[in-house]
C-alpha cells in the first residue's frame, strides 16, 4: 500500500509538481515514459513517488516518446489507470500512437507541457504541439495556470475513465511559463483526491482471461468509416456534458468554478480576445485595464476545452460583440491561425457579424506583453467602430522586423 | 450477415474471441468452442493461396512438426494424429512441407487448382540414400 503524502493546504508548486502530485494522488497503476523538455519534471517527480513508497503502480522508462505511449497504450487495453507527460518533438513522435490510443477507445491521461517545435529547435512554449494534436481524437484540456494544470488532471481523469467516454485526454499546460513558475497550489488530500477520481473501472481488459478479446483490430472499407464515426459522436455529443458533470462535482469538493468556454467581462463587452495558455491571464489583466484607463469594453474569451471543439459555447459566448482577436500561439503555416478559422466557422452561420482578426504571437516562446494586449484591443475597437476590419486579417505581434501581416 | 452501422457494434477496435465467458479454453477443441462472429476463425483466407500443401498419410510419421510450426495453426491433429489442412486459413507458405522429415515427404506443394487424387497418384517415390546425398551436393 502507497504512503500518504502530508500536504499543506497551500504548497507552492509549479505547473510540473502540481501535475505529478496530481498523477500520484490518482494512484496510476502504469506511468510509462521518456523525459523531454519542460515535462520533464512530471515524470522525474512521479519516479520520485515512486522510489520513496508514495505509489503502487509501476513506472516505465520506455525508449522514445513512440514506445511511451505504446506501452500506455497495452498498459490501458490490459486494463490500468495509465498516464504520462510529454511535449514537442516528443509529442511528434508520439502522434502516431496517440491515434491507435483514441481509436481504441482507451483512457490514458497525457499532460502536454506545451512547447514550439523545430526546426529551429527551441525548448520555450508555444501551442504548435497542442495544434498538432488537434485531430488525434483526443480530449484536450488546456489549463492556464499550476492550480489549473493540477485541477484538471483530476478531471481529466474522471471524464477519460468514464465507461460512456472511453477516450484519451491530454491536459495542457504552457511550457516554463506554467511548467516552470512556482504559484501557491490549493491542494486536495490524498484521500479526497483519489475518492474524486474514483476507482478504476476496468472495460474489455486483456487481463479478464474469461473473456478474451483483441485489441487493436484492421478494418478497411467495410468497417473503418463506422469506428471512425463512433468515435466522433462520442467526442461530439457525450464528452462535453461528462466534462461539464465533472466540473460541477469539482466546484462542489473545492469552491473552483471551471467552464467549458472561460468568459471573463464578457457580459457588455464589445470587444474580445480569444486565447489558450498562460495568455489568458495576461489578457485579463489588460481586459480591466482597457476598461478602467481607455473606456474601451473589453472582454477575454479563455478555451478550457481545445477538443471536442466547444462550438456552441463560443457562438454564444461571442453572440453580442462588435470584434474579436484570435490569439494563435503557433505557426499556421500557410493559412489563417486555427482560432480564427474555427471560430469563424462557429459564427458563421449565426446571426453574429463580428469582425474577426487573427494574431500570431509568442512563437518559440516569445513574450506577449500587456502592451501587445493593449495595441490589439484598441484595433479591435476600431474594428468595431468601422463595422469591418482596419487591419489585415492576420498579423503577426512582437516581431522583429517590417511588419508582417497577410490578407 | 448484415453487416451493423456505426452504432450498433461495442466500442473500440476491439473484438471478442468467443460469445460469452469461457473456461478451460485450452483444452476445448477447436470445433466445440464457442467462437464469436468476429473471431477469425470463422473467416476465411483460402484466397490468399496459390500453392496449397497436400498430405499423404501413407509416409505421415504423426511427429507433429507441421502441427507446431505452422504459423496460422492450419494444420489439423487430433490425439496427436495428422488428420489434415485447414484450408479456410492455411495461407500457402509451405512451412509445413519444409519442415516434414519423411522420405518422400507427406506433405508436398502443389498448385491450387490441382486435383488431390492426381496429386497422390503422382506423389515422388523414396529417394535412395545415395541419390539423396548427390542431390545434397
Amino acid at each position: 500500500m502507497a504512503d500518504t503524502m502530508e500536504l499543506r493546504d497551500i504548497e507552492v508548486w509549479d505547473g510540473n509538481m502540481a501535475a505529478s502530485h496530481a498523477l500520484r494522488q490518482a494512484q496510476v497503476d502504469v506511468v510509462a515514459a521518456y523525459p523531454i523538455t519542460p515535462s520533464t519534471p512530471i515524470v522525474e517527480n512521479y519516479a520520485n513517488f515512486t522510489a520513496n513508497g508514495y505509489v503502487d503502480g509501476e513506472f516505465v522508462m520506455t525508449e522514445s516518446e513512440h514506445g511511451a505511449m505504446s506501452c500506455c497504450i497495452g498498459a490501458a487495453a490490459a486494463g490500468g489507470r495509465v498516464a504520462t507527460a510529454t511535449s514537442s518533438q516528443g509529442f511528434a513522435l508520439m502522434v502516431e500512437t496517440l491515434y491507435s490510443a483514441s481509436g481504441m477507445r482507451l483512457p490514458i491521461v497525457l499532460n502536454v507541457v506545451n512547447r514550439a517545435l523545430g526546426a529551429p529547435l527551441n525548448v520555450n512554449g508555444d501551442h504548435s504541439d497542442m495544434y498538432l494534436g488537434r485531430d488525434s481524437g483526443w480530449i484536450q484540456l488546456d489549463a492556464y495556470c499550476p492550480q489549473e494544470a493540477y485541477d484538471m488532471n483530476f478531471i481529466a481523469f474522471r471524464v477519460t475513465e468514464d465507461h460512456d467516454v472511453r477516450l484519451p485526454a491530454i491536459v495542457n499546460q504552457d511550457g516554463f511559463m506554467t511548467s516552470h513558475t512556482a504559484q501557491g497550489v490549493k491542494t486536495l488530500s490524498d484521500e479526497v483526491a483519489y475518492k474524486f477520481v474514483g476507482e478504476y473501472k476496468p472495460m474489455n481488459d486483456m487481463l479478464d482471461l474469461d473473456h478474451p478479446v483483441t485489441h487493436g483490430v484492421q478494418t478497411e472499407e467495410d468497417w473503418h468509416f463506422e469506428h471512425k464515426a463512433r468515435q466522433q459522436h462520442a467526442l461530439m455529443t457525450i464528452v462535453i456534458p461528462k466534462i461539464e458533470a465533472a466540473f460541477a462535482d469539482f466546484e462542489k469538493l473545492t469552491g473552483r468554478k471551471y467552464n467549458i468556454v472561460e468568459t471573463y467581462n464578457m457580459e457588455d463587452a464589445e470587444v474580445a480576445v480569444v486565447c489558450m495558455g498562460t495568455s489568458v491571464e495576461t489578457a485579463r489583466e489588460v481586459a480591466v485595464e482597457m476598461r478602467e484607463q481607455h473606456g474601451i469594453k473589453a472582454g477575454v474569451i479563455g478555451i478550457r476545452v481545445f477538443r471536442p471543439w466547444p462550438l456552441q459555447q463560443i457562438a454564444a459566448a461571442l453572440k453580442d460583440v462588435k470584434a474579436v482577436g484570435l490569439l494563435d500561439r503557433s505557426s499556421p503555416h500557410g493559412a489563417m491561425g486555427t482560432l480564427y478559422n474555427e471560430v469563424s466557422g462557429a459564427l458563421f452561420n449565426t446571426d453574429t457579424k463580428a469582425v474577426l482578426t487573427n494574431y500570431i504571437y509568442g512563437l518559440g516562446g516569445r513574450d506577449l506583453t500587456k502592451a501587445h494586449l493593449t495595441a490589439i484591443f484598441k484595433e479591435l475597437k476600431a474594428n468595431a467602430d468601422a463595422g469591418k476590419p482596419t487591419t489585415p486579417l492576420q498579423q503577426y505581434i512582437g516581431l522583429r522586423g517590417p511588419k508582417l501581416s497577410f490578407f | 450477415m448484415e453487416k451493423k452501422g456505426w452504432d450498433g457494434f461495442e466500442i473500440g477496435a476491439m473484438l471478442r474471441s468467443f460469445d460469452g465467458a469461457t473456461q478451460d479454453i485450452a483444452t476445448t477443441l477447436p470445433e466445440n468452442r464457442p467462437y464469436s462472429q468476429s473471431n477469425s476463425f470463422t473467416a476465411s483466407v483460402a484466397d490468399w493461396r496459390i500453392e496449397k500443401p497436400l498430405f499423404n498419410k501413407e509416409y505421415c510419421i504423426d511427429c507433429q512438426f507441421c502441427w507446431i510450426y505452422c504459423p496460422d495453426m492450419s494444420i489439423i491433429s487430433r490425439d496427436k494424429k495428422m488428420v489434415g489442412i485447414d484450408f479456410d486459413h492455411c495461407k500457402g507458405c509451405g512451412i509445413c512441407v519444409q519442415v516434414c522429415p519423411t522420405n518422400p515427404k507427406s506433405l508436398l506443394m502443389f498448385p491450387e487448382q490441382k486435383d488431390e487424387e492426381a496429386a497422390l497418384a503422382e506423389w515422388p517415390k523414396k529417394e535412395k540414400k545415395a541419390d539423396a546425398e548427390v542431390k545434397e551436393d
